[in-house]
């Protein structure tokens, strides 16, 4: 892989996680959504990826995989649980979630399975694709 | 180099617009949603129930969403029974229940029952003057209500059997489904002669309920 294109796959990783980022934002400041405790262990992991990846694309460094990587897949497990809490696999009452917004709420339910957890999900599982891409690729090749 | 800034740049650019776009439509969608909805259930946001503070023939009517355990609701009381001062006998207040917190439907329950002695609106005061004291969030201490209710020479025994009424109840569950009706997501909310206050705030209220007060003359 070339310099080149390992730049692309940081540029798309930035673009994941701004559109991710935006996109919680709309659900809870413009539609008024108020998330609940997993949302927010989700939006600690993704909010500060915007800022080292957009880093990373003005000081381009394969190290960005490591200080990328810890919150990839921390905030990827805590997308994993949320969804099992809400597909019923792990009832609610073993999820941390006592006072508050319920996690198992669903705000919006498109198509029958694309709920908030699920972007996050989603979001998380392309970051974590295209960052072991630039792991094999990019990061183990010029050491 | 030059060209990946140029990139980063427009991808900035485009996204903050799609969200500010999306936000000003989806906004305007909303409005004109409540729109029809408030046209559509207009009779539904006063209910022959609801308490009325001020000449009930008034003719402009403030309808309130609150919750007696809410701290803005408190502090906003004093202010809405100012605006009410400033146009005397043209104003009345309709107030309706949205009680969101953990103590609140415990404290509207005591609340209709004072109707039967004619205490309502003084221990509605009370509520919210006392309200730091027993509505704290972290150490709640319902119980001290009736400690208030004594110091305005309420008989207790009788709310505490009055408050049971499934009639209460009932009025309770009715405000909640009105709620959800009319999208009351935060406490409080007004609703001036059947239109919502545009953005929350001492100014907008006084605003909508002078604009309101001139439309009658």
């Amino acid at each position: 892989m070339n310099d080149k294109q390992a730049y692309g796959i940081i540029f798309t990783c930035w673009l994941t996680a701004t559109i991710a980022t935006l996109g919680s934002l709309f659900f809870s400041e413009i539609m008024e959504f108020v998330p609940c405790t997993l949302c927010w262990y989700q939006r600690i992991f993704m909010y500060p990826l915007v800022i080292l990846f957009l880093i990373s694309l003005y000081r381009f460094e394969k190290s960005i995989l490591l200080y990328s990587f810890p919150f990839i897949i921390l905030g990827w497990f805590f997308a994993l649980y949320h969804n099992l809490v809400q597909l019923e696999i792990i009832p609610e009452s073993a999820s941390p979630c006592v006072q508050g917004i319920p996690c198992s709420t669903k705000y919006i339910n498109w198509l029958n399975f694309i709920t908030i957890p699920a972007l996050s999900f989603f979001a998380f599982s392309i970051l974590l694709i295209l960052i072991i891409i630039f792991y094999k690729g990019y990061y183990n090749e010029k050491k | 180099m030059k060209k990946n800034n140029i990139i980063i740049g427009l991808t900035l650019l485009s996204m903050a617009t799609l969200f500010v776009g999306g936000s000003y439509f989806y906004k305007y969608k909303k409005a004109e949603k409540q729109k029809q909805t408030l046209e559509q259930y207009r009779k539904d946001l006063v209910k022959n129930y609801s308490p009325v503070y001020g000449d009930p023939n008034a003719p402009v009517e403030i309808v309130e969403f609150l919750d007696p355990e809410c701290e803005t609701c408190a502090t906003f009381f004093p202010f809405v029974k100012e605006v009410m001062n400033q146009f005397p006998g043209k104003v009345k207040l309709v107030i309706r229940y949205a009680p969101f917190h953990q103590n609140s439907v415990f404290a509207v329950k005591i609340l209709e029952a004072t109707r039967h002695q004619n205490k309502y609106w003084e221990t509605l005061s009370k509520l919210f003057e006392m309200q730091p004291v027993w509505g704290d969030h972290h150490n709640p201490k319902p119980m001290l209500i009736w400690t208030y209710l004594s110091e305005l020479e309420i008989d207790t025994e009788q709310i505490k059997r009055d408050m049971e009424s499934p009639e209460i109840m009932v009025r309770i569950q009715t405000d909640l489904e009105d709620v959800k009706t009319f999208n009351v997501k935060k406490t409080p909310t007004f609703f001036v002669n059947g239109k919502p206050l545009e953005s929350f705030g001492y100014r907008q209220l006084f605003d909508a309920v002078k604009k309101e007060v001139e439309n009658t003359k």
